[in-house]
């Protein structure tokens, strides 16, 4: 098994400086982490949160960098709902199935949205655009039944107005994390 | 920084707040900041300097005023009247508060109730939502902002924390126990014995841990704690460390809440900049830090060994007590996990005392609680309410009743784990003892109402599909008990069900109840079985009719 650290000063050595290089973010991320206990979670979490997912070859990385086994990082992304393994699409809609929604009608909605974007729970649409996914309670429970879309939240919404909602998306075009925190410390 | 460096503080913060005579706070919680609350914020400030009115006027953020479903909320204070409440306000809408009512009330006016189209965008101080609620935990909401650390040291924050310093480990724990403050998570263990327990092992490290993992689907008591009183739960953790003397502080925060976790790392940088964590806490020589762990949507991380697990890294599964995390929790080193609630309890109780603390509630049940009250209730939002006031109380004059007019047929409290409480007994007063009896559980504070028109079999339906979905599938009860029984539960909701079903169902809820590994498993069957014990009718109505079964 090839050392953790001769990997990362390789890619230091070849990218110095190239912070838009997702290779060289990878090499930020473990070098954050590597040395504190336990922390492959966050590390997940600076990986998913930069690249919307956590692909496969971005995890083999990782692991390599940080000293983890693939299969640690399989088990532990596998388990969490948060982690996804696919590339989701641009804008990610997230119906809150939490209890106050669903007392309000969020299956409603959900099956609303489904039909108008022809895509299943859990699917992204043919041309990547809008990923579907059914989430547990955003908590803005107040203001149910709700979705997120990238973070932006659709609140009181009428259950059988899917076309609406989908309609206000597109005129909004809500961007995903917009200000990243820095990984250089 | 130096103790006596804080009176200066709170002394300076505070002579500068009353150099103005209106402030104005906007909630910036989650919930009102998705109707754009920070507009609001943005608005209200360009109003208010195109008016030259800056240094009169002062706004601010705020965490949750409680009445989510009207956000967002702004309350304006002034020296000279009455608070205002202004509800669903819209950025635009920044120049009608600031010209008709803060205008007004800066040349010496009196406004009782703004007229015009402000008067059904402002809300009854009087009415039961708020004249009925007991705030502790909530006091400082709706009047400071949660991103400033002077406000909090203006309203005697890190006061506790320097009455802390001053006090023996074993003090600390003794007015913890006589306060009767217990565990707001759910299960209700004395705070002060679970302190006292993790102080009587003796360790090089000890870790306090909070446990921000809000999974309860309909719960956002903890989210909004966090959000709106940072310094409040840091303050609290600080006090746990010295009554245990622990050396690491952890927050497990759930990634579904970005803001919490934004807010607390922010008090956080705070603190240390100004000395009040780490390498001299207020200069006593005592080094405490913190770090911050993300969940990442796994509600079986709520129990305490699933989260330590997920603490380190792994998988968030659960294992068998003991030995209890007080003995070998985190790293295997003695662990207390609190609830977020809990340790926002604790300052003002160290500060009050706690007779103050223990004059509230019923025998064994003390304080306040926090309660996220949704579904179909008039009013939606987060109250706090003291322990002993009925259920009635709560649910039909602080929630309203319902929206609709429909009658309430039952609550659910405790979530998943939690069970249903029909309407006739609804004058039960609030307490860890009588939910209990009542087949349900405190939980950690979601209260959900449904009418007259909801169907108790397809929410038992929706709680256990939750269970199953969540239970991390190590032990065998949890993980098949918790499939056959939905199995079961589908049959029924999809009309094919018989009497035979329902035996069953009860049968496996006894298995899971006993044998499973962790709460997950044993308290799954809860919301299932209480809605047939209090509803079995609507259970029964939807089987086969007998004859079909026979043939």
């Amino acid at each position: 098994m090839s050392t953790p650290i001769d990997v990362a000063t390789a890619v230091k050595v070849a990218a110095p400086k190239a912070a838009a290089d997702p290779k060289d973010e990878i090499t930020l991320i473990a070098n954050k982490w590597k040395n504190k206990r336990g922390s492959l979670i966050m590390a997940l979490h600076d990986l998913q949160s930069r690249v919307g997912y956590v692909p496969r070859e971005s995890a083999m990385r990782l692991g390599r960098e940080m000293g983890v086994p693939l299969a640690r990082i399989y088990e532990v992304v596998t388990f969490y709902n948060y982690f996804k393994l696919e590339a989701p699409g641009k804008y990610v809609i997230s119906v809150c199935l939490g209890t106050a929604c669903h007392i309000k009608g969020s299956a409603d909605l959900l099956a609303g949205i489904e039909k108008e974007l022809n895509v299943h729970e859990g699917q992204s649409t043919p041309d990547k655009e809008y990923h579907l996914q059914a989430v547990r309670c955003l908590g803005c429970c107040g203001l149910a039944p709700l979705v997120s879309v990238n973070g932006k939240v659709y609140a009181k919404l009428k259950t059988n107005d899917s076309h609406h909602v989908i309609e206000r998306i597109q005129i909004d075009k809500p961007m995903a994390d917009a200000d990243h925190e820095s990984l250089a410390e | 920084m130096k103790p006596e460096e804080l009176e200066v503080k709170a002394a300076a913060e505070l002579a500068k707040q009353q150099a103005f005579d209106v402030r104005l706070f906007t909630c910036s919680s989650r919930g009102c900041q998705s109707s754009e609350a920070l507009g609001v914020i943005t608005g209200l400030k360009a109003e208010l300097k195109a008016k030259q009115l800056e240094s009169r006027v002062q706004v601010n953020g705020s965490g949750c005023m409680g009445l989510c479903s009207k956000g967002p909320l702004v309350r304006m204070a002034s020296k000279t009247q009455k608070d205002i409440l202004f509800s669903e306000i819209k950025p635009e809408m920044a120049g009608m508060i600031v010209d008709q009512v803060v205008v007004p009330v800066l040349e010496g006016k009196k406004i009782e109730k703004p007229g015009g189209d402000l008067e059904r965008h402002t809300l009854d101080l009087s009415d039961p939502f708020f004249a009925m609620q007991v705030y502790s935990v909530l006091e400082n909401n709706g009047k400071m902002d949660p991103e400033k650390l002077d406000d909090y040291i203006a309203r005697d924050g890190y006061k506790a924390l320097r009455k802390a310093l001053t006090m023996s480990a074993e003090e600390i724990c003794k007015e913890m126990l006589a306060s009767g403050l217990r565990g707001r998570g759910g299960a209700g263990f004395p705070t002060g014995l679970k302190w006292d327990l993790t102080r009587k092992v003796q360790s090089e490290v000890k870790y306090i841990i909070c446990n921000g993992d809000e999974g309860d689907p309909g719960a956002f008591m903890d989210g909004s704690v966090l959000e709106g009183d940072p310094h409040a739960v840091i303050e609290g953790m600080l006090i746990a460390a010295r009554a245990m003397n622990a050396t690491n502080g952890v927050f497990y925060i759930r990634a579904e809440y970005p803001l919490a976790v934004e807010r607390v790392e922010k008090a956080l940088r705070q603190a240390r900049a100004a000395g009040l964590i780490g390498k001299n806490v207020l200069n006593s020589g005592w080094a405490f830090d913190f770090e911050i762990r993300l969940g990442a949507g796994a509600f079986v991380c709520g129990e305490e060994t699933a989260l330590i697990a997920s603490i380190e890294g792994k998988r968030g599964t659960p294992r068998p007590r003991p030995p209890f995390p007080a003995v070998k929790g985190l790293w295997d080193q003695p662990s207390c996990i609190n609830n977020v609630e809990t340790l926002a309890n604790v300052p003002s109780i160290l500060l009050k005392g706690a007779q103050w603390f223990a004059s509230r509630g019923t025998e064994k049940s003390k304080g306040t609680k926090l309660f996220a009250l949704t579904g179909k209730s008039k009013n939606n939002g987060l109250v706090e309410v003291p322990m002993g006031m009925t259920l009635r109380d709560v649910i039909e004059k602080i929630g309203g009743g319902t929206d609709s007019g429909l009658k309430i047929k039952a609550i659910q409290t405790g979530g998943p784990s939690g069970g249903m409480i029909p309407e006739h007994q609804f004058d039960t007063p609030v307490s860890y003892e009588n939910l209990q009896q009542l087949g349900s559980m405190m939980g950690s504070g979601g209260m959900i109402v449904i009418d007259e028109h909801d169907s108790v079999v397809e929410l038992a339906q929706f709680y256990l599909d939750f269970c199953v979905d969540e239970s991390c599938g190590k032990c065998a009860p949890c993980r098949i008990g918790g499939t056959q029984m939905l199995h079961l539960l589908n049959k029924i909701v999809d009309g094919k069900g018989t009497a035979e079903d329902i035996k069953t169902i009860r049968k496996v809820a006894k298995a899971m109840q006993k044998a499973s590994l962790c709460a997950l498993g044993q308290t799954a069957p809860n919301p299932t079985l209480s809605a047939i014990r209090h509803f079995e009718h609507e259970f029964t109505e939807r089987l086969l009719p007998v004859a079909t079964t026979k043939a």
